[in-house]
C-alpha cells in the first residue's frame, strides 16, 4: 500500500472505528443498544431532508477549517477564526443592508466587507505577533473575547434595526444581495425536496474556495513559502524568506477567509445578522481541519462527517439517548486520528527511510562508510 | 591485563542510509583511565557516542559495562549504569540557577519541596572533590562558556556517573579555559572516574590521553598511547595514506573584485562586546577567501550578515560594484549570493520534504523551480534530477524525504542546488563537516571546479586542512575582528591556530 494511501485514508478510517467504538462502550454503559441509536441516526440522517441540513452545516465548518489550515500550514495556530467570523458577519450584515446594486455586484460586496473584516481582524493577532513577539495562541484567543463582546456591544447599540418586530436583528439585506438556494438545480435532477430545508448557494463558492486553497498552499510559490516556513523555520529564513511578512500575509489570508464562514448562513438564510447568529464554527474548523489533515478533500469530507452527525443527532432525543454522545463522539475522532495520523505516518517514514538505504546501498558495492 | 575493562565493545556496527556509520568497532576502556577517541569529522565518534550512551541502538556487537554484557534502550539505562555524557552543545537553561540546571529532573525530595540546600551542599562538595568550582546560585546566563561546561560536568557527576563521555569539549573553549579543564579531568581521574574524551585536536589528546583509539572511516584503526605516538603519527593513522588532499591547483585568481566588504560591524543585542567590529574583506574571481576561526568568534554573525539577516548591522557590502547592503534576504540572494549554511539540517533543508523541494530552497523564485507565480514542479524535478546525477547524491529517486538520505548525500543536495545556481559569490559555511571521506572528497572538487569557472568563494571552516588546502587567502577571524591575513602557501595549521587563538596578532593589508 502506497504511503499517501495508508496516511489520507487508512488513518481517519482507522480513527472513526476507534471513535465509534468507544461511543458504542458509553452507550453500552448507559444500557442503549448501540447498534439501534447508530441505525437510528443513520436513517434519519440521510433522508433528504437531513442530508440538505447536514450539507449546510458542512460549509460554514469547511470555511472555517480553511481558515486554520493556511495558518497550520506554516506552524501558525489560528485560533481566531471564531470572533473574526462573527464581527466580520456583523458589519457585513450592516453593510449589505445599506444600498441595493445588482444582484452579483451586491453579494460580492458583502463577501468583501466580510474578508476585509475578517482579516483586519486576525491581521491584529499577526502584527501583534510580528511587532512584539505575543504568540498568536494567546492573542486570538483573547481577541475572540473581545471580538464576542464587541459584536455584542456594536450589535445593541450601532448595529440593530430599529423596527419592532419580533426577532431582534439587523436590517433586512435587500433580496439584491441573497445567495439563491440550490434546490432547483436539486429538483432539476430529480432529488425531491420538502420545503424547509433551502441548499445553500454558498456551497459553490466553497467549493471554489477548496480550489483556491489548494492552488495557494501546493502550487503557487507563496504556498512553498509557507510550508517552507512550517517545516524548518530557520531553513526559511536563511533562504530569503522573510518570517515576518510570511506571518502577515498569512493571518491576512487566513482571516480573510475566517470572514466568509458566516456568509452562507446570513446571505442564504438569515439575511440579516440576528441575536442567536450561530456561534461556534470557528473551533469546530480547527477540529475540521485537524481530521482533515489539512487537505481540502479531506476537510471537505471531515466537514461533511461533523455536518451529518450534527443532524442525525437530533433523532436520538425521541429514543431518550443523550445527543450529547454525538459530541463525544466527535472529539475522539479528532483526538483518535491525531494519534493514529501520528502512528502511521511514522511507520511510512520508516519505510521510505528503510527503502532510500536499500537502494542506495544497492547502488554502490563497495560500501560507503562514515558517520 | 587482569583488570575487568570499564567499557568494552565488541563489533558493533551501526548502519545508516547509505553508509555504515560505525562498522566492527572494537573499544576498550579501561576504569580510571583518561581514553582518547579520535579521527576526523564524520569518522564516526559520534555515532559510537551515543550507541555508549544509549541513544542510539547498534545493529551488530555486543557491549559490556563492568564485564557484564548490557543492552541500553534509552540514555536513561545509560546513565543508570553510571555512564554520563557531556555534549559538544551545552543544554542548560539560561534562566535558571547552577543549582537549578543541575538538579533537574533528579529533585531531591524533602517532604514535597526540593530541598535545595542539601542539592547545594552536594554540588560544593563535587566541586570541591573533582576541582570543579561554581557557584551554585549563579545563573547559567552569566557564566563563561567554559563554567557552562563545569556545569555540565556536575551534572553528570551529581547523578552518580562513573564514566564521563566528553564529546568535543575543547571545541568552544579559549585555550585557558581548556587548561582548566584538563586541570579537573586530571581531578576527575585521581578520584577514580573513568573518562573516555572525544577529540579531533591532536596536541590536546597527546597531552590528556592515557590511551587512544583511533577511528577511521566508520571504523577502530587501533588503540595506542601517547608515548608511542606523536601527532604526525596519529594524523597518519587517523587519515590512511590514501585519502584526498584539499589541495588546489594552479592559482585561478583574478584581478576582479566580485565581493567587496567594507567596515561592516554589528553591535550586540545584549549591549556587550561587538559581534562584529570593523570587518573588510574582498572575494576576486576565481578566488577562495577562507575565514579561520575558533567557533563563536562571529563567524555565525559574518554570514547572517551577509545574506541579509542582520537588520542591525552596519557598513557596506559591494556585489560586483554594486551596494546590496540595504538588500532583504531574498534580493541578495537574487543578486547573486549562494549558501552552504553551517549546519545544513536547520538552516539548509526541510526534512521531512521531498527532495525536489528542498533542491528548491532558496531558488523558489526563479527558473526551471518557478514559473510566473507558481512553482513549477515540472522543472523543479528536472533540476533536482540533474543536480542528483551531477553531483552523484545517492537517493532512490527526488521525491523521498531529505531525511532518508545521509548526513553526505544531503550535504552534496545542498552544495548541488548551491553551484547549479550558479552565484557570484558562494558563501560556504562547514561545507564538509560530519561527512564522509567520499563526500567530502566531491565536495572540495565541486568548490574547486566553481573556483575555476571564477565564482569566488567565501570558505569558513573548523577544518583547518580545508581551509589551507583550498584557499587563495586566510582571514583570522577572533572575537568579531579580522586579526591577520595570512598567505596559505605559507602556513601550518599549528600557525594557523596560534592566531585563531588570538595569542598572535597581525594587521594585514
Amino acid at each position: 500500500m502506497g504511503g499517501k494511501l495508508l496516511t489520507n485514508v487508512v488513518a481517519p478510517a482507522i480513527a472513526l472505528l476507534i471513535a465509534f467504538g468507544i461511543a458504542a462502550l458509553a452507550l453500552l454503559l448507559a444500557g442503549i443498544d448501540p447498534l439501534f441509536a447508530f441505525g437510528e441516526m443513520l436513517t434519519f440522517g440521510t433522508t433528504a431532508e437531513s442530508m440538505i441540513i447536514a450539507v449546510n452545516r458542512a460549509i460554514p465548518l469547511f470555511v472555517s477549517a480553511l481558515a486554520v489550515a493556511v495558518g497550520f500550514k506554516m506552524g501558525l495556530f489560528n485560533i481566531g477564526v471564531e470572533g473574526a467570523y462573527l464581527l466580520a458577519a456583523l458589519f457585513a450584515a450592516y453593510v449589505g443592508a445599506l444600498y441595493s446594486i445588482t444582484p452579483v455586484l451586491h453579494v460580492a460586496s458583502i463577501l468583501l466587507v466580510a474578508m476585509v473584516v475578517g482579516a483586519i481582524w486576525n491581521g491584529i493577532a499577526g502584527w501583534l505577533k510580528v511587532a512584539r513577539g505575543v504568540h498568536e495562541v494567546i492573542s486570538t484567543i483573547m481577541l475572540n473575547f473581545i471580538a464576542i463582546s464587541l459584536s455584542a456591544y456594536l450589535f445593541l447599540n450601532v448595529f440593530k434595526a430599529d423596527t419592532a418586530g419580533l426577532t431582534i436583528a439587523t436590517k433586512l439585506i435587500p433580496e439584491t444581495g441573497w445567495i439563491p438556494s440550490l434546490n432547483p438545480w436539486l429538483e432539476f435532477f430529480g432529488v425531491e425536496v420538502r420545503a424547509g430545508a433551502d441548499l445553500h448557494g454558498f456551497l459553490i463558492i466553497a467549493v471554489f474556495l477548496g480550489i483556491f486553497y489548494h492552488y495557494l498552499v501546493n502550487k503557487s510559490r507563496f504556498g512553498y513559502d509557507l510550508r517552507a516556513s512550517g517545516v524548518n523555520p530557520s531553513a526559511a529564513e536563511a533562504s530569503g524568506i522573510n518570517p515576518k511578512s510570511m506571518i502577515m500575509k498569512t493571518m491576512l489570508i487566513s482571516g480573510g477567509i475566517a470572514g466568509l464562514v458566516g456568509m452562507s448562513t446570513l446571505l442564504g438564510f438569515f439575511h440579516q445578522y440576528p441575536q442567536d447568529f450561530p456561534t461556534g464554527f470557528g473551533f469546530g474548523g480547527i477540529a475540521v481541519a485537524l481530521l482533515g489533515r489539512n487537505n481540502p478533500i479531506g476537510m471537505a469530507f471531515g466537514a461533511l462527517l461533523f455536518g451529518f452527525m450534527n443532524r442525525s443527532a437530533l433523532i436520538l432525543d425521541f429514543h431518550d439517548v443523550p445527543r450529547e454522545i454525538v459530541t463525544i463522539i466527535q472529539g475522539i475522532v479528532v483526538l483518535a486520528v491525531v494519534i493514529v495520523y501520528e502512528v502511521i505516518s511514522r511507520y511510512v517514514q520508516r519505510r521510505v527511510v528503510a527503502a532510500a538505504a536499500k537502494a542506495t546501498s544497492e547502488a554502490e558495492d563497495t560500501g560507503e562508510v562514515a558517520a | 591485563m587482569a583488570q575487568v575493562p570499564a567499557i568494552e565493545l565488541h563489533g558493533v556496527t551501526k548502519r545508516y542510509p547509505g553508509v555504515v556509520a560505525n562498522q566492527n568497532v572494537e573499544l576498550t576502556v579501561m576504569p580510571g583511565e583518561v581514553h582518547a577517541v579520535v579521527g576526523e569529522n564524520g569518522a564516526g565518534k559520534s555515532t559510537l557516542m551515543k550507541i555508549i550512551y544509549g541513544m542510539v541502538r547498534p545493529d551488530e556487537g555486543t557491549i559490556a559495562i563492568d564485564g557484564q554484557e548490557v543492552h541500553f534502550r534509552s540514555p536513561k539505562d545509560a546513565i543508570e549504569a553510571g555512564i554520563g555524557m557531556v555534549h559538544q552543545h551545552f543544554m542548560l537553561a539560561d534562566n535558571f540557577t547552577v543549582l537549578e540546571n543541575v538538579v533537574l529532573g533528579s529533585e531531591p525530595r524533602a517532604g514535597l519541596e526540593i530541598d535545595f540546600r542539601a542539592a547545594s551542599d552536594r554540588i560544593k562538595q563535587l566541586g570541591e572533590t573533582y576541582g570543579l568550582k561554581l557557584d551554585p546560585s549563579r545563573k547559567v546566563e552569566f557564566l563563561s562558556v567554559g563554567e557552562r561546561q563545569r556545569v555540565e560536568i556536575i551534572k553528570v557527576l551529581y547523578r552518580g556517573a562513573r564514566f564521563l563521555i566528553l564529546d568535543e569539549p575543547t571545541a568552544v573553549l579559549v585555550p585557558q579555559e581548556v587548561d582548566e579543564l584538563f586541570d579537573s579531568i586530571r581531578d576527575l581521574k585521581s578520584k577514580g572516574v573513568t573518562v573516555i574524551f572525544i577529540s579531533h585536536k591532536l596536541d590536546e589528546v597527546l597531552s590528556i590521553a592515557d590511551r587512544i583509539t583511533v577511528m577511521r572511516a566508520g571504523r577502530t584503526v587501533g588503540t595506542t598511547t601517547p608515548e608511542e605516538v606523536d601527532t604526525k603519527k596519529l594524523a597518519e593513522m587517523m587519515i590512511g595514506s590514501e585519502l584526498p588532499t584539499p589541495e588546489t591547483r594552479e592559482s585561478t585568481v583574478t584581478d576582479r573584485v566580485l565581493l567587496d566588504v567594507e567596515g561592516l560591524s554589528l553591535a550586540a543585542s545584549d549591549g556587550g562586546r561587538d559581534v562584529l567590529t570593523d570587518v573588510s574583506f574582498k572575494v576576486h574571481a576565481g578566488e577562495i577567501v577562507g575565514v579561520a576561526g575558533i567557533e563563536g568568534n562571529g563567524q555565525a554573525q559574518l554570514v547572517d550578515a551577509l545574506i541579509g539577516l542582520e537588520a542591525e548591522a552596519t557598513g557596506e557590502i559591494l556585489l560586483q560594484g554594486e551596494s546590496i547592503f540595504k538588500f532583504q534576504a531574498l534580493e541578495r540572494r537574487g543578486a547573486g549570493i549562494g549558501l552552504i549554511p553551517e549546519d545544513r539540517q536547520k538552516q539548509g533543508l526541510l526534512l521531512t520534504s521531498p527532495l525536489w523541494e528542498n533542491a528548491a530552497l532558496g531558488h523558489q523564485n526563479k527558473e526551471p523551480y518557478a514559473k510566473g507565480i507558481w512553482i513549477n514542479k515540472k522543472g523543479a524535478r528536472r533540476q533536482t534530477e540533474e543536480i542528483v546525477r551531477r553531483f552523484d547524491v545517492k537517493t532512490p529517486g527526488v521525491d523521498v524525504p531529505a531525511t532518508a538520505l545521509s548526513g553526505g548525500n544531503q550535504q552534496k543536495l545542498v552544495v548541488g542546488r548551491e553551484i547549479v545556481a550558479d552565484p557570484v559569490v558562494l558563501i560556504a559555511a562547514q561545507p564538509t563537516r560530519g561527512i564522509d571521506i567520499g563526500a567530502q572528497a566531491a565536495v572540495w572538487e565541486e568548490l574547486k571546479n566553481a573556483r575555476a569557472a571564477d565564482m569566488g568563494i567565501l570558505l569558513l571552516s573548523a577544518d583547518l586542512e580545508e581551509l589551507i588546502g583550498l584557499s587563495d587567502a586566510i582571514h583570522v577571524i577572533f572575537e568579531g575582528r579580522l586579526v591577520a591575513k595570512l598567505d596559505p602557501a605559507a602556513i601550518t595549521p599549528e600557525i594557523l591556530g596560534t592566531y585563531m587563538t588570538g595569542a598572535s596578532e597581525e594587521r594585514a593589508s
